[in-house]
């Protein structure tokens, strides 16, 4: 049995062959082993299930809102959630990923964490703030500014079974640790024959904030979401950080937890008790019957906020929080279009290469019959970000551009 | 440092070379050494050590009959996986990269014994003869450089990626400079789990020049880590020459803050005795750099002739002048504690065991196809692969 036999068919080449037993009807599968033949990358042309051609997307880099809401992040989220009753306590979304290490590091003894100024500082976000004290230096180590090698040190720590959490100030810096993420995080399981596990969080926050430039505004995900061995979760809200944060710690694998810059002095009432998020398991933020919306972190607010004024206007959207960047819980994703067949992705990475880029071609490769208009897909321009607060806002996704994309799809 | 000599003993030794091994006069001498005796005695090591910052340790090492032979056959089992890696290497049934090791196997051997399997060892791609030293065996590097399933990471490492975790080998990586802050993670980890043993990071000249040397170095020593750094100095980075890539090649110097030992890497005892100096020194003060002078005879790979950077003379000179297992044939002759038979005996042996292993790894069969989605993620969440669709739970091939 040659490998080179694997049938890597329907354009997208990403996953390998296709296990068609999640169609239900056989006509379905008939339908859709028609178009997995082996051989040709078939161009697929994108047709609506009623017949029509679907019309064509309106390009989002042209879309000006007539007004920019430029609160969007300290919008609360009213919708159903999975948040807890009136009994929990209510925190920041930082506070909530320090209860949640905090925790994790009284329970396992070889749960450390590292990176710049995260002992005696407190952390330059207070993600660390009083940990030091409290377990001591050596397991809140405060690194000199050298990303390549204390990510690289935490990898060999946790080859012999310490569990490290590397901090990086600001997502982009871990840039420059991204051979040791790549090489040595993502693929040593797999070269050593499962010798070792890599159980390494690697955190930070990403995303565009408030005019800090292009080199402090960058998103990584789209990066990281090609090596193989990595997995990849987005917090949006207290209770997911503090979840994701535990779920991260306690994985094998080495996790990444993309935080966002915007999003820490979110507030929310979470449980008291304590628990733990799947790390494979996309988050129902309202479920709905017109539109699936795809989105994670900050874009769940601006999502959220855009929903107010679809909902008054008469839309009924299923908001999907991913959670999970890599792998995409499709599972969840998939009974949602099943429900709905027209999908809006609204992510905050760039067009080209990234996690909507992705997401897109995963849910064509799966859920085409299912599907009743072409997956529309709102992304960050692909620009450095600017300085500037006007031209910032106009970098990445607003509620108006979302509200409009919705109309269009929805018609 | 010059050896006492009596003339008796300077009247016997024909050959430049034998005079470096001269013991300590000693009026006594075993009537018959069995090579499997352990009395310790005592062997001046030629060429002296040079300390950075540090008294460097005394120019005597002492080793016993069993141990000279251990690092006889030892060395020479090595050097003949080598040479049959070469072959197999030309006969095409070794793909890629090869890395070999022939001439600098002093280096390890003299490392295996000051250390025990409690350190930790990591080097880079030219691993296969640290990997038998780590207690590797010949099958497991065969099939592994062959493919094949049998191989210590089941054929999916190859030639860059052998590890022994249990052994305390971490390998095994290809990216050169890199395995650096991971050997100072282990060193952390040793620290933070309380215990008593020190992690020896190998690099060659040419990873000398990388910053995230210096940035782990600087950490190590900043929170007096358990970290030994070895510089395998064979003196060219490739193709390029230490003085061509260096501005300071003296790579024991290099450290600045942190001591540093020079070394002649081609002298196993020299070898050993700076290891054992070198882990006290870690276990009690932090860091410390060791630099090997050694050389490798093939090129730096198998795909690099090794010789339009080098002369022949030269790599003939240091086979001639300095191998490591001649010094030690010479040594265990001098002492008696074997004949020349005995020796060449053991070579046959060696020479043997390898052809062995070779054919026994001719006959492993090629990974499994699911072998390729296996160890991708840790097992445990119900997947073998994660791709960005998480049906794929299993793989199937068609």
């Amino acid at each position: 049995m040659g490998l080179s036999s694997i049938a890597y068919d329907l354009g997208s080449g990403l996953n390998g062959p296709m296990s068609i037993s999640h169609l239900s009807s056989p006509r379905q599968q008939l339908a859709f082993s028609a178009k997995s033949c082996t051989g040709s990358r078939a161009c697929i042309t994108v047709r609506a299930a009623d017949g029509n051609s679907g019309s064509m997307r309106a390009p989002p880099s042209t879309v000006r809102a007539s007004k920019l809401v430029t609160n969007a992040v300290a919008v609360k989220s009213e919708t159903a959630s999975i948040a807890a009753t009136k009994s929990g306590h209510e925190l920041l979304l930082f506070e909530a990923l320090r209860e949640g290490l905090e925790e994790e590091m009284e329970r396992d003894p070889r749960v450390c964490v590292l990176g710049e100024d995260v002992g005696h500082y407190g952390g330059s976000y207070k993600v660390t703030k009083g940990l030091a004290e409290k377990f001591g230096d050596l397991r809140v180590l405060d690194t000199p500014i050298a990303e390549n090698s204390f990510t690289g040190m935490a990898v060999g720590a946790a080859m012999t079974g310490l569990r490290p959490i590397v901090e990086g100030m600001n997502m982009g810096f871990l840039l420059l640790a991204y051979n040791q993420i790549s090489n040595n995080c993502g693929m040593l399981h797999y070269t050593s024959g499962g010798q070792f596990t890599i159980p390494v969080v690697i955190r930070g926050p990403g995303g565009v904030g408030r005019q800090l430039g292009a080199e402090h505004s960058q998103r990584l995900e789209s990066y990281f979401q090609s090596v193989p061995g990595l997995q990849m979760v987005a917090c949006s809200t207290p209770y997911n950080a503090k979840g994701l944060m535990k779920a991260a710690i306690r994985s094998e694998n080495p996790v990444i937890l993309c935080e966002h810059v915007l999003l820490y002095n979110l507030k929310e009432r979470i449980p008291d008790e304590e628990y733990v998020c799947c790390l494979e398991r996309a988050e129902l933020v309202r479920p709905g019957k017109d539109v699936t919306i795809l989105t994670y972190s900050r874009m769940r607010h601006h999502v959220l906020q855009a929903a107010k004024s679809l909902i008054n206007k008469g839309y009924d959207p299923e908001i999907i929080d991913i959670i999970s960047l890599k792998p995409f819980d499709l599972h969840t994703i998939g009974n949602s279009i099943k429900k709905t067949h027209k999908v809006l992705i609204v992510e905050e990475c760039m067009r080209t290469g990234g996690i909507g880029a992705s997401l897109r071609a995963s849910i064509m490769d799966n859920f085409w019959d299912y599907l009743d208009a072409p997956i529309m897909c709102l992304s960050s321009q692909d620009v450095p970000t600017p300085y500037a607060g006007t031209l910032e806002e106009a970098t990445v996704v607003q509620p108006p551009q979302i509200v409009k994309a919705i109309k269009q799809l929805c018609g | 440092m010059a050896p006492s000599i009596s003339t008796f003993r300077r009247a016997i030794c024909t050959r430049v070379n034998a005079s470096r091994f001269l013991a300590s006069p000693s009026p006594f001498r075993n009537f018959s050494s069995s090579t499997e005796d352990s009395t310790p005695f005592t062997v001046d090591i030629a060429v002296p050590f040079k300390g950075h910052k540090i008294e460097p340790p005394p120019q005597v090492v002492e080793t016993s009959a069993k141990e000279l032979m251990t690092f006889f056959k030892d060395m020479s089992r090595m050097r003949r996986m080598e040479i049959a890696s070469d072959q197999l290497y030309k006969s095409k049934l070794i793909r890629g990269f090869c890395h070999l090791y022939d001439g600098q196997e002093a280096v390890c051997i003299g490392m295996e014994a000051a250390l025990t399997r409690e350190d930790n060892i990591i080097t880079a791609y030219r691993d296969h003869c640290t990997y038998l030293g780590r207690g590797g065996t010949l099958p497991e590097v065969f099939s592994e450089l062959m493919g094949r399933k049998d191989g210590c990471t089941l054929g999916k490492g190859g030639s860059m990626h052998f590890y022994k975790k249990e052994n305390g080998f971490y390998g095994g990586h290809g990216i050169v400079g890199a395995q650096i802050p991971l050997g100072v993670g282990l060193a952390f980890a040793q620290k933070y789990e309380k215990m008593k043993a020190a992690t020896f990071l190998l690099y060659g000249d040419g990873a000398a020049n990388q910053g995230q040397l210096f940035e782990a170095l600087n950490m190590a020593a900043l929170w007096d880590l358990p970290a030994v750094y070895v510089c395998e100095n064979n003196h060219y980075g490739m193709g390029t020459a230490e003085w061509r890539a260096a501005k300071c090649p003296e790579y024991y110097k290099r450290g600045d803050y942190v001591p540093g030992l020079k070394v002649d890497g081609m002298d196993a005892l020299a070898v050993k005795q700076a290891v054992r100096f070198a882990k006290e020194h870690a276990l009690s003060k932090g860091p410390i750099m060791l630099e090997m002078d050694t050389y490798r005879y093939h090129g730096h790979s198998m795909s690099d002739p090794g010789s339009t950077y080098r002369t022949r003379d030269e790599i003939s000179g240091v086979r001639q002048e300095r191998d490591p297992i001649e010094r030690i044939r010479k040594l265990i002759l001098f002492k008696e504690i074997a004949t020349v038979s005995d020796l060449k005996n053991i070579e046959k042996e060696v020479k043997k065991e390898v052809e062995d292993a070779v054919a026994k790894a001719k006959e492993s069969s090629p990974p499994d196809a699911s072998e390729l989605f296996s160890n991708v993620y840790v097992k445990g969440y119900g997947s073998q692969v994660f791709g960005c669709d998480r049906k794929h739970s299993t793989a199937t091939l068609s």
